[in-house]
């Protein structure tokens, strides 16, 4: 296997984006930024692939659009996945390891507020028996949540605390689109929205962008005196049917971890975009106590379709990168009540 | 005045897919009033039916009729329903599980609040009225009434052949923004102008303008203002009707390349017989009245031949 490293990684979030869905005003300034982190110019970039989606963006082949944001002159070799950024690094990794090139930046994006998204993310799911009843994401979460209160595996205070650390610490990302801890009182005290779930543990329909950039052994070296090396990645699916599955585990998170080797990390940034999905991940993940839990604030104060899963690998790296942390892992998830994950693990290198 | 252009845009289709004989049967089932699951080789009795068995992956062939009153597994109050879910009022998502089956099957309980809802409550199906074979069949849950639940009104012999297909249509609406470019450029035209942007690398000029250069990554950003008249790069007649259409075949689409402009744009080529437009033709922009202009590329009716010499190949040849 070759040696791969993340080093480099931008991001932007925000409420709502007053432009086109195919975002390209968006991913120039993130290019830009990458290419200054790793002092790059495009044609630096061996491999590019990105993750979208047309149903999100309401139009045909949204990411043939958003390749304008690279510049083709001269052809770049190029590919793309409908499925979050995490996903998009993960086939960037594979074109890595196979020798043919050195250096891959990805990217992702997405306008969630252009639709309804909770609508919009029922077509990822059976299309027979599921569809056409239109499930909302809200409601499968809320599913899965009671599913987990009913068992007695955790409580609606549980998932106050879950999001109330969230919030606090997204007081310090400049990119949280919710944040502002209160305390778990008076989270509790707030009314129920799809109960058993309140609005804020519902992660916040967000848009937005990001860019990871991978480099292969002393291209990453040269970029970066700390590069944060991927240690293990792996990515695993389980059945989509709602019924068949028991929805309080997530046998493919635990599959994931498994492959990527998650033990000894310091730093965990968990895609969980419903409170309870966190206490769901740090079970089948087997992370101990004193593991932080998604420092930036996490998916619950901003979750970019496309880009959330990535960000938490963007930002699990950061902390390799200041020093902060020598192991972190960063996790992604996909499809309905986290019936995809990828794990990437990454550390520093003396 | 808002940075970007926005209009409502709804995306349909009706999806058409065959069943194959496992979801056939389930929605054959639902037809007739029958819920239909299957036991899979671990003994276990799922609903809906999978179409291959999880453990041995052999095709589902042993089907078992459950019953239409179960039990509530687990279940989510949905305050504001979204387009085509089963009831357009606040109601329950739930996982309920018949009786006869081992695993809950999801659907919708119509109750009217969350408080009549509870994990382990026993609900009966309500079925619809006219049903044709699809997952809507079943219209939602109810609670169990004391009486047994009627049996679902009976199906004619007219509808005994299985059912093999189901139409799912999907349509979403979106609010769909135009880049500030393309704002500018739809700006441009409801006032009569033709706007396109320039690359700062390359200088090439793009109309309808592009938020980057495609070629060199780099943000459009200086506007430039673009004539009427240009030269025909390429075409073709079309001949096929197609639904939506506006004009009657044969007509010709052609990429007209404006003067001052690097990328040539569609547009219709009218006022001339079909078979006469060439490549290097000379064309104007035809304006539709002035009190019929909004902010659309439509304001431009069509092209019309100027009437002037053809232009040289050299002259676009890089444009094709």
């Amino acid at each position: 296997m070759r040696d791969v490293a993340v080093v480099g990684f931008a991001q932007r979030q925000m409420k709502e984006f007053d432009g086109s869905p195919t975002c390209v005003e968006l991913l120039v300034p993130l290019f830009a930024e990458c290419y200054e982190q790793t002092g790059w110019t495009r044609k630096d970039v061996g491999f590019w692939c990105s993750g979208s989606s047309d149903y999100l963006a309401g139009r045909s082949f949204s990411f043939v659009q958003a390749v304008d944001a690279i510049g083709v002159t001269p052809p770049v070799n190029e590919s793309h996945v409908e499925m979050d950024l995490a996903w998009a690094m993960y086939e960037a990794w594979i074109k890595i390891q196979t020798g043919e090139v050195d250096t891959a930046l990805v990217y992702a994006f997405g306008k969630s507020s252009a639709g309804v998204l909770r609508r919009t993310l029922a077509l990822q799911l059976e299309p027979y028996t599921m569809t056409p009843l239109w499930p909302d994401t809200v409601s499968l979460a809320g599913l899965q949540a009671r599913a987990g209160i009913d068992a007695v595996l955790w409580d609606e205070t549980a998932m106050a605390e879950v999001v109330n650390r969230s919030l606090g610490d997204a007081e310090k990302n400049e990119y949280a689109v919710r944040k502002g801890g209160s305390s778990v009182e008076e989270l509790l005290a707030r009314p129920m929205y799809a109960d058993p779930l309140r609005k804020h543990d519902c992660a916040p329909v967000t848009d937005g962008a990001a860019a990871i950039v991978l480099a292969a052994g002393d291209r990453a070296r040269d970029v970066r005196d700390k590069p944060a090396w991927i240690s293990g990645l792996a990515h695993s699916v389980d059945p989509m049917s709602m019924g068949t599955r028991d929805l309080t585990r997530s046998p493919s998170a635990a599959a994931a971890a498994a492959g990527a080797s998650v033990g000894g990390v310091e730093v965990a940034e968990l895609h969980a975009p419903f409170s309870h999905q966190e206490l769901v991940l740090r079970r089948e993940l087997g992370l101990a106590d004193d593991v932080a839990i998604n420092p930036s604030g996490g998916p619950l104060s901003g979750n970019p379709m496309f880009s959330a899963g990535g960000i938490r690998i963007g930002e699990a790296a950061r902390k390799i990168w200041s020093g902060e942390a020598t192991r972190t892992l960063g996790h992604a998830t996909s499809g309905p009540a986290l019936q995809q994950n990828l794990v990437c693990t990454m550390e520093g290198r003396a | 005045m808002a940075r970007t252009l926005s209009a409502p845009v709804t995306v349909a289709f009706d999806y058409t897919r065959s069943t194959g004989p496992v979801l056939g049967r389930f929605l054959t089932g639902l037809r007739d009033g029958v819920v239909v699951g299957a036991r899979t080789s671990s003994g276990t009795v799922v609903v809906p039916p999978p179409e291959y068995d999880p453990v041995t992956h052999e095709q589902t062939t042993d089907f078992v009729e459950v019953s239409s009153v179960g039990t509530v597994t687990s279940w989510s109050w949905v305050p504001e329903p979204v387009k085509g879910q089963p009831l357009d009022r606040p109601f329950a998502f739930a996982l309920v599980t018949l009786d006869g089956a081992d695993t809950p099957m999801l659907h919708a309980v119509d109750v009217d609040s969350a408080t009549d809802m509870s994990t382990g409550m026993r609900v009966q199906v309500r079925w619809a009225a006219d049903r044709v074979g699809a997952m809507t069949d079943i219209e939602a849950f109810v609670p169990l009434r004391e009486d047994p639940p009627a049996a679902a009104s009976t199906v004619g012999t007219e509808e005994a052949t299985p059912i093999t297909g189901v139409i799912t249509p999907v349509s979403l609406d979106y609010v769909y923004a135009a880049s500030p470019e393309e704002s500018a450029f739809y700006r441009g035209l409801a006032e009569g102008r033709i706007v396109g942007q320039r690359c700062p690398a390359c200088r090439k000029v793009y109309v309808p303008p592009r938020s980057a250069c495609p070629s060199d990554g780099q943000p459009t950003s200086e506007e430039v203002e673009l004539s009427h008249e240009g030269t025909v790069t390429t075409f073709c007649v079309v001949n096929v009707p197609f639904l939506g259409q506006k004009i009657t075949p044969p007509y010709v689409s052609a990429y007209v390349l404006l003067d001052g402009a690097d990328i040539a744009f569609l547009h219709l080529i009218l006022d001339i017989p079909a078979d006469e437009v060439r490549m290097g033709m000379r064309v104007k922009a035809v304006w539709k009245p002035e009190d019929e202009w909004g902010t659309t590329i439509e304001n431009i009716s069509h092209f019309s031949p100027t009437g002037d010499p053809d232009a040289d190949y050299e002259t676009y040849k890089n444009h094709l």
